[in-house]
């Protein structure tokens, strides 16, 4: 009975963090990318200073009609952004904030953790090929493409941390994690959240969604509530990819100081952090073409990936 | 030229767009906050219909035939006994089409009498654009809004009006020093 009142909590935790931060994330990017290009942003909503912005955005979001195109695959259409969602909520789960807070422990936590992610871009794809749109199909096939060529290296950056920790569990990695793990992985925690951003299709890889040539991409032909859910797809791809990336490149809940007690406050900051950095970016940077997109992803960090694996590889047995 | 650093323009993005972040942002909070109107301004046309001789200049300059006035004649007894009986044009409507006005301002240029002026406000937004052709009264009350007339550069010329009334006044004093001269030559000799 007490087992269960504690995983129902946990899950419960992890469901309210899922549906808050991302909003948290779509409001600091609201103000912070505003403020970086000189003005305002929302000031409205909610009274000071725009607040409830995205509350708003919801709730004319709810009000839309859910319009599926005629000569669409309507089952499929209709289940794509569900499918684009979800994984990110699965992916929260695993995800550990302090020492023992997590919402369920996964012992192939890094394994769960990509593979999940990967089948988030299929809800891009599924949407893709159903909408029965030219723009669409081309968002869709981007999105694959782009899906391939960053799979390889995030995934390899996130090897190169469970060899030096000896553990694929996030749990684990966080257990045997020294301070000098930073700048000893760093090459491999650029790649990872490089690559990491290409596969939530955020500026600058967004491509898939360029909205100058194929207006929306995939998610061309959605209304109201369906393309609500992308949005927040993507806001909440962001949290668990500056969640995973705090937990296997950063060290989580160590910190300098108040390591007992104070480990979730360690972890979140640094997440925001990151979250910070993928706006930073987003605003700072214009979109890579197709061409500059795969020439990143196979002739730059592939390689940097396969020399830090090499690096951890060494550095280990020395060590040992 | 040092060489380049890889990467450094990337860095200057990131630098330039954290930058602007620390700075205030420009934009202004317009219904909240009154903009600050640089100085002739041109927001909308008032009439001083005191001033006004219904001489019609400013109705047939208008490129866009947008003033539209009406008068009638009236007679005005004779102000000495004997006199002739004189008439004089009644202003009876002067309205502005504000959705064919282009602004160029013209008709204020060409008053002979002052009777035009540019006013600085311009909130004066309609639903319907019939209801964007204001009459007589309301471009009296723009009247009110109009700014005094800027002060003159520094060292510039006198203004005409101040210029003629100083002529006038040294010719007067230039009179009197004269009237006086000559009367004390008169007195000088005795």
């Amino acid at each position: 009975m007490n087992d269960a009142l504690d995983v129902a909590v946990r899950l419960l935790l992890v469901f309210v963090a899922f549906l808050v931060l991302p909003l948290v994330v779509g409001q600091t990017e609201h103000k912070v990318m505003a403020h970086m290009q000189g003005r305002l942003g929302p000031m409205y909503a909610g009274g000071f200073h725009g607040w409830a912005q995205l509350v708003a955005d919801g709730v004319k979001f709810a009000q839309k009609e859910d319009v599926v195109p005629k000569d669409a695959d309507r089952r499929v259409f209709q289940l794509a952004p569900a499918v684009a969602l979800l994984p990110y909520l699965l992916v929260l789960v695993a995800i550990p904030v302090a020492p023992g807070s997590v919402g369920a422990v996964v012992d192939a936590g890094i394994f769960f953790a990509l593979a999940v992610m990967g089948v988030g871009v299929l809800g891009s794809l599924m949407a893709g090929w159903a909408s029965a749109n030219k723009f669409s199909l081309l968002g869709g096939l981007r999105t694959a493409a782009q899906l391939l060529a960053y799979e390889l290296p995030m995934l390899l950056a996130a090897a190169s941390v469970a060899m030096a920790a000896g553990t694929v569990s996030l749990t684990g990695v966080l257990d045997a994690f020294e301070w000098w793990w930073v700048p000893w992985q760093i090459v491999g925690a650029l790649v990872f959240f490089v690559a990491g951003l290409a596969e939530l299709q955020r500026p600058p890889f967004d491509m898939p969604v360029a909205d100058s040539e194929i207006i929306f991409g995939a998610y061309t032909e959605y209304t109201g509530l369906r393309f609500a859910l992308f949005l927040l797809a993507e806001y909440a791809g962001i949290v668990v990819l500056c969640g995973l990336t705090t937990v296997l490149f950063l060290g989580g809940w160590h910190g300098p100081w108040g390591d007992d007690g104070l480990g979730w406050l360690w972890t979140l900051l640094k997440t925001a952090v990151l979250a910070f950095v993928v706006i930073w970016l987003r605003v700072s940077y214009p979109r890579l073409r197709e061409d500059q997109l795969q020439k990143l992803a196979w002739t730059t960090l592939v390689p940097l990936a396969l020399a830090q694996i090499a690096l951890t590889g060494i550095v280990k047995v020395a060590i040992s | 030229m040092s060489p380049k650093i890889p990467g450094s323009g990337l860095a200057k993005g990131l630098a330039v767009t954290l930058r602007t972040m620390t700075r205030r942002s420009v934009t202004a909070q317009y219904p909240d906050a009154q903009p600050e109107l640089p100085p002739r301004s041109r927001g909308v046309i008032a009439l001083f219909e005191e001033n006004c001789t219904v001489c019609m200049l400013c109705a047939r300059e208008c490129p866009d035939w947008c003033i539209y006035i009406d008068s009638h004649k009236e007679t005005v007894p004779a102000a000495a006994p004997g006199g002739r009986e004189r008439s004089r044009n009644v202003l009876d409507r002067f309205a502005i089409d504000f959705s064919l006005c282009m602004y160029c301002g013209i008709c204020i240029e060409v008053c002979p009498f002052d009777a035009l002026f540019w006013s600085p406000e311009f909130e004066y937004a309609e639903t319907d654009i019939l209801e964007l052709t204001h009459e007589r009264d309301k471009l009296r009350e723009w009247m009110w809004t109009v700014p005094e007339p800027p002060a003159l550069d520094p060292r510039a010329e006198e203004p005409k009006e101040i210029a003629a009334a100083h002529k006038a006044a040294e010719k007067a004093a230039a009179a009197q020093a004269a009237a006086e001269a000559a009367a004390q030559q008169q007195e000088g000799p005795q």
